[in-house]
């Protein structure tokens, strides 16, 4: 399916999931979908038994009655109030904490007990170090009544885990540790009661560490994943609703003399429509359009954008934001899931979730990893056992399965994408997959739109200059400014508003114009105040005949080099002067191209314009190349061509409607999060605080993230192709070393917290 | 070589077949969903090999029983989706395909894998 018919189906199809009452059976629920799928309307439906909820599809025309009379027509009783998304990610969020803390607390009484059984078991297990110690504790019927808790208590889940696996034919790193301790466990028993070495430490010892592990990294993971929290926690819990007083619903419609009583809704009962106060320090409920007041906003929880941003009647605000100093009325344009904060949060879950291509190999390696550690076990002991040292077998053998740590390599790409994601989207910087990330660093070519991207994208007007040659009348640079904009007026061109922004900042009164005729193309004419003007470019000059001079015609050519837009004004058949119009580079343009090549990047810059505009701004901007007179639909041709002549990598960075098929089109495509919707879609990394400094930044977030990757990657390879071999024994012939399956634990432990350190280190780098 | 070297080198090899014959030897039923599917998460994914169709909508709805905090989460990396699945408790994800292949699906870390055909 096209993204754009995707579209019009999410638009139209919408979505609940209500508690079905009264089901008392798995049939039950097939009953209740077959009856709901027959309802006209309903495109798909599906209920489940075991949470008695069902979900249902349809299209707008079914009403929640309907549902909910098919429901009870068969006996049962739907609870349908309102339209209710899905579960949503804040509740899974909720769940996942809940359950978290409780696996935290659960190991943290497992470690604390186990530590102290483990610590008697050690001393005891060694009574010629520590002779000092009552003689008892050295029986082995003593260790073994403390080494049993150990084993079977705190080490449940490593049992539960393998056997729930081998049911399924798949094995994970419990299955080694539990196939590891069992066999010292084991063994020991059975020396207890016919004699022989005891292992107690060791299996009490590896389960003590490696649960210390889990404790420690668990409280790590916690906070890899904290921007979606720290996002989800900038939604407000309440809105203030305005309802119509004495009828008592929302209001719709906003009158100034209307009579309205405000109350605090629950944020998932407002609706699209509603009007809502914000009073001074408050948070934004939802995203709207103010429609009255005015106000200072704080958006950088949002967009990353530091500085306040002046908000008045007709501009859009976001939910989630704050609102600093005036009070304001807004109507909510969007609410719930399709809120700006809601998209974004679910951006950077999506984002987390998908998967880097450098972690390929880690997954090949880890899909192998634990049966071939197990296969790798059973040759150390046979071939120790048959060298004639059946004790290092054993020990051998314990070591080399809990030395295997298939978790380091799981976590090394994930976490640190994790971690970057969170720390971009604090920063605005909006990575939509991981992929992008990893492939932003290798980009050697960065194309840039101008229009919007490059530039403010609003013309202004830059040089008024008149003529004061034998006219009639001297002009001033204010009355020429009054007649064009007088000629202007009500016009949608970018030139028109310019001149008009102009007139209104020089608060210059703009007449009405009269016998008005436009040129489309070229220019327009008509009477200001009796007299008749002509304002256009030069071919509506040539085809009214009027002669431009060449003294004229060197400063236009000054102008235009400057890479300005000119404008002829005359009077009847006299030129009287020029305007020129440029659109103005945004700042830290010229810092961006700057650290792009000094970063051995190449620039580019791409424009409708015609050349000589094009390279005297390119030129300004620092940047090296130009592609001008480049229609919209050729843009995507243009990154298309330039990836396959160079083969490198291409980013694009553009932000309007016609950029979307240049930034699905590069390597990579980066988007202004001023710009539309649609070039959100296809852009890989999304620049949300609107600064072109951004794309400095994304690029180095990718930099660093791509090498704690490669650090964690290198860290989890290295660290089990080199310890494995050693836990078997390798460095004995020659050093005489052999790992003691203990410290074997304590590596393995430090191995999968170190990664998951390292991927936190992200958070703190300056960037 | 001495009864008991000999004896402990054939366990050893036979040991070693085993292990490569329960782990790899394994041949997964595919389970076609129609429209949707149940997926049960206990020391991995059963069924393991689901079949779609491309371009149409299906709902993996996924129940996990198994404590283990290794699957805690299911990530689907070509459809961006990475889920907590909290324990006992159904959580539905729906998918569109788009394009046809072969897509693995993994727990948290990565050690349990699951597949998803679309034909």
């Amino acid at each position: 399916m096209d993204k754009a018919s995707q579209k019009t189906k999410k638009e139209t199809v919408r979505k609940v999931s209500f508690p079905v009452i009264g089901m008392h059976c798995a049939s039950c629920a097939r009953l209740i979908e077959r009856r709901l799928k027959r309802v006209p309307g309903v495109v798909s439906c599906s209920v489940n038994y075991a949470s008695e909820q069902a979900v249902v599809e349809y299209t707008p025309e079914v009403g929640g009655k309907d549902l909910s009379d098919a429901v009870s027509e068969l006996g049962y009783k739907a609870i349908l109030e309102k339209e209710v998304e899905k579960e949503s990610l804040e509740d899974i969020e909720k769940i996942k904490e809940e359950e978290k803390r409780k696996e935290l607390d659960d190991l943290k009484i497992k470690v604390v007990f186990s530590s102290i059984l483990s610590i008697l078991i050690f001393l005891g297990s060694f009574p010629e170090w520590f002779g000092f110690l009552p003689k008892f504790l050295s029986s082995s019927f003593v260790l073994l009544i403390l080494a049993t808790p150990v084993q079977f208590w705190a080490g449940r889940k490593f049992y539960q885990a393998t056997w729930s696996g081998l049911r399924n034919r798949a094995a994970s790193m419990d299955t080694l540790v539990a196939i590891g301790t069992s066999a010292a466990y084991g063994y020991s028993l059975f020396s207890t009661f016919f004699g022989g070495h005891l292992y107690f430490d060791t299996s009490s010892v590896i389960i003590t560490l490696i649960l210390l592990g889990r404790y420690l990294e668990a409280k790590a993971k916690m906070h890899t994943s904290s921007a979606i929290k720290r996002l989800l926690g900038l939604q407000a819990k309440t809105a203030r609703a305005l309802f119509v007083k004495a009828e008592g619903f929302k209001a719709k419609n906003w009158n100034k003399d209307g009579k309205y009583e405000e109350k605090d809704i629950p944020i998932e009962s407002l609706e699209v429509g509603d009007i809502i106060r914000v009073r001074p320090g408050e948070k934004i409920p939802t995203d709207g359009v103010i429609i009255e007041g005015l106000s200072s906003i704080d958006e950088s929880m949002v967009t990353g954008e530091s500085l306040p941003v002046d908000k008045k009647i007709g501009d859009g605000v976001i939910g989630g934001t704050i609102n600093k100093t005036g009070s304001f009325i807004f109507r909510a344009t969007k609410v719930g899931s399709q809120t700006m904060l809601s998209q974004i949060v679910k951006m950077v879950a999506e984002a987390q979730s998908s998967k880097a291509p450098i972690q390929r190999l880690a997954d090949t390696v880890s899909s192998y990893f634990v049966p071939i550690v197990l296969i790798l076990a059973v040759l150390t002991f046979v071939v120790w056992y048959d060298l004639g040292y059946p004790k290092e077998a054993f020990v051998n053998m314990i070591a080399t399965l809990i030395i295997a740590c298939p978790c380091a390599m799981g976590l090394a790409t994930p976490t640190a994408i994790m971690v970057a994601t969170g720390k971009g989207a604090e920063k605005g910087i909006l990575v939509k997959d991981a992929a992008s990330l990893e492939i932003a660093k290798r980009a050697k070519v960065v194309v840039f739109d101008k229009t919007g991207t490059l530039t403010q994208g609003k013309p202004k007007v830059t040089d008024i200059l008149p003529f004061d040659y034998s006219s009639s009348s001297s002009m001033g640079i204010n009355d020429l400014l009054q007649i064009a904009a007088s000629l202007e007026k009500g016009s949608e061109h970018a030139l028109g508003e310019a001149i008009l922004e102009k007139a209104k900042v020089e608060k210059l009164e703009v007449k009405e114009a009269e016998e008005f005729r436009s040129h489309p193309g070229m220019g327009i004419e008509g009477k200001v105040g009796g007299r008749f003007y002509v304002l256009g470019n030069r071919n509506l000059l040539n085809k009214k005949g009027i002669k431009i001079e060449e003294k004229v015609e060197r400063q236009v050519n000054k102008l235009e080099e400057e890479g300005k837009t000119v404008v002829f004004l005359a009077e009847g058949k006299k030129l009287i002067g020029v305007i020129a119009i440029a659109d103005v580079l945004k700042n830290g343009v010229k810092e961006v191209i700057k650290g792009l090549n000094k970063r051995g990047i190449e620039t580019w810059m791409i424009t409708g314009d015609s050349q000589r505009v094009a390279k005297a701004i390119a030129k300004k901007a620092g940047i090296q190349n130009v592609l001008a007179e480049v229609l919209p639909e050729q843009k995507a041709e243009k990154v298309k061509e330039l990836k396959g002549v160079q083969e490198k990598v291409v980013a694009f960075v553009g932000d309007g409607v016609n950029d979307a098929p240049a930034l699905a089109s590069a390597d990579i495509g980066i988007a202004m999060g001023t710009g539309t919707d649609v070039a959100i879609e296809t852009a890989g990394i999304i620049l949300l605080n609107r600064d072109i400094t951004s794309v400095l930044t994304a690029f180095d977030l990718s930099r660093i993230t791509l090498s704690v990757i490669k650090q964690n990657l290198f860290w989890a390879f290295g660290y089990n192709v080199v310890l494995i071999p050693v836990a078997m024994g390798i460095l004995y012939p020659v050093f005489g070393l052999l790992l003691n399956p203990a410290l074997a634990a304590f590596a393995m432990a430090a191995s999968s917290i170190s990664v998951v350190g390292n991927s936190l280190r992200l958070k703190g780098m300056k960037i | 070589m001495t009864a008991d070297k000999l004896l402990v080198t054939i366990f050893g090899v036979g040991l070693t077949a085993l292990i490569w014959w329960f782990f790899f030897g394994k041949k997964e039923e595919v389970v076609e969903a129609k429209g949707e599917v149940d997926i049960v998460v206990e020391g991995g994914y059963k069924p393991a090999i689901i079949s779609l169709s491309k371009n149409k909508k299906t709902v993996l709805r996924i129940t996990r029983r198994d404590p283990n905090s290794c699957l805690e989460e299911i990530i689907i990396p070509e459809f961006k989706i990475k889920k907590y699945l909290p324990l006992g408790r159904t959580v539905e994800i729906s998918i569109t395909p788009q394009k046809q292949g072969e897509f693995e699906f993994h727990c948290g870390m990565n050690m349990y894998h699951g597949k998803i055909v679309v034909e």
